[in-house]
């Protein structure tokens, strides 16, 4: 990803400014409005509060969720962000972003009965946003300096998971990172509709009130530092740096106007101080499956396209993105097509003006082409068929697999000062939620090893 | 279509639903609006000696509410009727006029002197109500002026004012008793012995709804203080059947004409009290949180009961749990029942396991073969109900009872078929041979 990158010169067709300045307000706002009060007493009283609760099983963070919603059913709010915030230091954001629907709310006993499970995310939002409306006193404090610093590489929700850990334990952090702001894919990476009102970078501010954590913006590892030198200067490193690179999408990729990356696209989106001075094709193109496709299709017809398509290679069941996804981008009237791989990206004076697909499918083992094909005419065409981690800051000193960091199950690679977690761990299933696990328990690991 | 027509103490209404003496009754417009919805009958606010009493222009109200603001239990600081009696007498006769069919009782609580009763009783009877009412219940505002719960509390008076009553007046007395009282059965045999036709319970319990911690007041509070109400509502309904049952079980008053009150929401309410020996039920909280239209429901429900049942007339109905009720000593020592599980509509919760291993007897289990699984223990059940109580699933949890000669795992000894209850039992010290 590099949110940085400059905006495409604007093609005739890919145009700023499509709706009026109401559209807009409209068309970004919470996707999901939070719980009032009442809607909120109402739905915490669902809870059974059960035993050895499945949802908190499901939980990545094993946040305790019986005891979140009591107490929010007895105004208790800040005994239930606690419950929250010691789990899941970012327990706010992912209130947000978690697919519930296949976590906690999946594993609801509720759905038994009435296929209707506790809205816990919709619950857990409640409890954090009025923590964080009215914090009051602190809800963690340091313990007693350890005079040991710890090196977190990226700001993510794993970097920031692993700081705040490591800072309540004692040691100092410095968090390194390649962007301007902190906050990894929570600040870049998610639709703006997920995250309305700066809250990304309201959490951060929360989670480093603990103090003891320095964060290094415009930092980036292989750049401006190296992991050899940050093994040196400090006594334990911390690597969450994410899935950088965008994977390529297997055809030449001719220098068009109008192909971007989508998370880039993204990316721009969440930073501008306007929507009305993003620009979006009249017909666009979305090429992948999961989250990041879903978020740009989305995101383009908000900006006011006529026509987003996202095309998938496979079937409706193998794309990534949950079915709560794939719905929200029916919802919002996406086309998604099935069961077609690109073929050819087609331009005109050196913009894009469609793409070429042949038609898939699944041959026993093998996905193969029917000899079939089709085009679409597109002016933008945004590329979301996944992000891969840039390896070479690190290949020389921990032990990759399949281009991620092969760690233990607590986050140990194998440098023994250099833990990982997040998405450029090996095995993970790329979640907010397990990288902020990943971050939690790496830094019980890192201090355990430390205090030895 | 069942006949909900009721028959009580002579005295006749559409239904068995009547407004309590409380604030709904409190005037010919509140009235005129109750039986337009339906209502079989009032009992009219209660009325009281001049100059009238004065009440506070502050809260008078305050509810125990579920989370999603259902009201569970309701209190009131709320006098007798505080405006002029003749204007209360006038509306009484107005709208029982108007309204011939439905019942017209008129609660009463004057001091207890003999020329207070004597002075009033005609003056009511004289409205051409059907019945009166004795307010020997309320437990705030009156009753430190020697009246209400005062009253009620003392058997003796009870006695004394119900005599003085029929004595005065020809009307059926109704002696509505308080249930701040130890043992309800001796203000019932009192109110008997006094001559009263019938008694109705139960008036409101003592209560403090709650204090507002911001301001350590409790609540609710007439500026800086507040002071204790009668509670009411849902949440008192228990202790009113109990009462209920108690005097229609007691050899003393069995067969004394009962008007059930406290908590009846709904037709099923209502059919409980019929049921535990009420000739009708009377109402007030249910219609102050919905309005006068919920009596409509409450017949239709009733009403489609009885159909269900073959009942056709209320009367029927009447008394008839009551044999159900018995002392502990008589309950059956040799009746065994298990719990059981039904695995194919339990919701996994595990709240039955919970409470039963920290609070109970360790006789359901978490998990079978290293999953999730809540089962039964036969050997440790004791069939308690608790895991029956807390399931939040209807009928997933229920109470198998043991067949004479089945071996309960728990004891290990074969289940006796013969009755024998703890005033036989080994382990009882004062046993009487069987």
């Amino acid at each position: 990803m590099s949110p940085t990158e400059a905006t495409p010169v604007a093609a005739p067709d890919i145009r700023a400014g499509r709706l009026d300045a109401v559209q807009y307000r409209s068309q970004f706002c919470d996707a999901h409005p939070p719980l009032t009060l009442a809607q909120a007493r109402i739905e915490a009283d669902r809870c059974y509060y059960c035993f050895d609760a499945p949802c908190q099983t499901a939980c990545p963070t094993g946040i305790d969720i019986p005891s979140f919603i009591q107490r929010i059913a007895d105004n208790n709010i800040r005994g239930s962000a606690h419950a929250i915030l010691s789990a899941n230091p970012l327990g706010g954001m992912c209130a947000r972003v978690c697919p519930t629907e296949v976590l906690c709310e999946e594993a609801c006993v509720r759905n038994t009965n009435e296929d209707k499970p506790v809205e816990i995310g919709q619950l857990q939002r409640h409890a954090t946003d009025a923590y964080f409306d009215d914090p009051g006193a602190p809800l963690f404090t340091r313990a007693p300096s350890t005079g040991r610093t710890v090196a977190v590489v990226g700001a993510g929700p794993a970097g920031l998971a692993c700081a705040h850990g490591l800072a309540r334990l004692g040691h100092d952090v410095v968090v390194f990172d390649a962007n301007a702001k902190p906050g990894g894919l929570n600040e870049y990476g998610l639709a703006t509709y997920k995250t309305v009102d700066d809250f990304a970078q309201r959490e951060v501010e929360w989670l480093l009130s603990i103090g003891g954590i320095d964060i290094r913006n415009k930092t980036a590892l292989g750049r401006d530092v190296t992991l050899e030198q940050l093994t040196q200067d400090y006594d334990a490193v911390f690597l969450g740096v994410g899935l950088a690179g965008v994977n390529a999408i297997g055809i030449p990729e001719p220098d068009a106007v109008g192909v971007r990356n989508a998370v880039d696209f993204i990316a721009e989106l969440r930073q501008a101080k306007d929507y009305a001075q993003v620009p979006v094709g009249r017909r666009v193109v979305v090429i992948g499956g999961g989250m990041t496709a879903v978020d740009a299709a989305v995101q383009s017809r908000k900006l006011g396209a006529d026509e987003v398509t996202i095309v998938y290679r496979r079937g409706d069941d193998a794309m990534s993105a949950s079915r709560h996804e794939r719905d929200w981008a029916r919802t919002n009237g996406v086309l998604v097509r099935h069961w077609a791989a690109p073929k050819e990206i087609i331009m005109r004076d050196g913009r894009v003006t469609g793409m070429r697909f042949a038609r898939t499918q699944q041959l026993g083992n093998n996905l193969v082409e029917t000899g079939e094909e089709f085009t679409l005419e597109a002016d933008m065409v945004l590329k979301a068929i996944g992000q891969s981690m840039l390896a070479p800051p690190l290949r020389a000193m921990v032990e990759l697999q399949g281009g991620r960091i092969v760690t233990d199950a607590r986050g140990a690679t194998s440098h023994a000062k250099i833990w990982a977690g997040g998405d450029c761990r090996v095995g993970g299933r790329d979640l907010t939620v397990e990288a902020v696990e990943h971050g939690k328990v790496a830094a019980l690991a890192m201090h355990a090893a430390l205090s030895a | 279509m069942a006949d909900l027509c009721t028959e009580f103490l002579g005295i006749k209404s559409p239904n068995p639903f009547w407004l309590a003496s409380a604030p709904p009754t409190d005037k010919e417009y509140n009235v005129v609006r109750a039986f337009e919805a339906g209502w079989g009958g009032v009992v009219w606010k209660t009325v009281g000696e001049d100059p009238h009493v004065v009440n506070v222009y502050g809260p008078r109200y305050g509810a125990l509410l579920g989370s999603d603001r259902r009201v569970i239990g309701f209190n009131n600081i709320e006098l007798i009727s505080d405006r002029p009696l003749k204007t209360n007498l006038d509306e009484i006769r107005r709208v029982k006029r108007a309204w011939p069919d439905r019942a017209m009782i008129v609660s009463i609580m004057v001091p207890c002197e003999e020329e207070s009763w004597k002075r009033i009783l005609p003056m009511v009877e004289d409205t051409g109500c059907d019945g009166i009412e004795l307010n020997f219940g309320c437990p705030h505002g009156m009753s430190e002026r020697g009246m209400g719960s005062s009253v009620g509390q003392v058997p003796e008076y009870i006695e004394m004012v119900a005599r003085w009553c029929k004595t005065y007046s020809k009307l059926p007395v109704i002696v509505k008793l308080t249930p701040n009282i130890t043992d309800i059965r001796y203000p019932a045999r009192a109110a008997k012995a006094g001559g009263a036709d019938a008694v109705s319970l139960i008036n409101t319990i003592n209560s403090v709804m709650g204090v507002n911690l911001q301001t350590m007041t409790m609540s609710p509070s007439v500026g800086k203080q507040g002071s204790h109400g009668g509670y009411c509502g849902t949440a008192v309904r228990p202790i009113a059947l109990n009462m209920v049952a108690e005097i229609a079980r007691d050899p003393q008053t069995a067969g004394l004409p009962i008007s059930g009150i406290g908590g009846v929401h709904t037709w099923h309410d209502a059919a409980e009290f019929i049921a535990l020996g009420a000739g009708t039920v009377q109402v007030c909280t249910a219609a102050m949180v919905y309005g006068f239209r919920i009596v409509q429901d409450m017949c239709d429900g009733l009403s489609n009961f009885m159909d269900q049942q073959g009942y056709t007339r209320v009367s029927q109905m009447v008394g008839k749990a009551v044999p159900s009720i018995t002392g502990w000593n008589n309950l059956n020592m040799n009746h065994v029942e298990k719990a059981v599980i039904n695995q194919d509509s339990c919701i996994q919760c595990g709240r039955c396991h919970v409470v039963c291993e920290d609070t109970s007897h360790q006789a359901i289990t978490a998990t079978k073969h290293g999953k999730r699984h809540f089962e039964i223990k036969e050997e440790e059940c004791v069939g308690c109900n608790l895991c029956v109580s807390v399931c939040p699933v209807p009928e997933t949890i229920t109470m198998r009872t043991l067949a004479a000669g089945e071996i309960d795992k728990r004891s290990g000894k074969k289940v006796d078929g013969n009755y024998a209850n703890w005033t036989t039992h080994p382990n009882n010290p004062v046993r009487v041979a069987a």
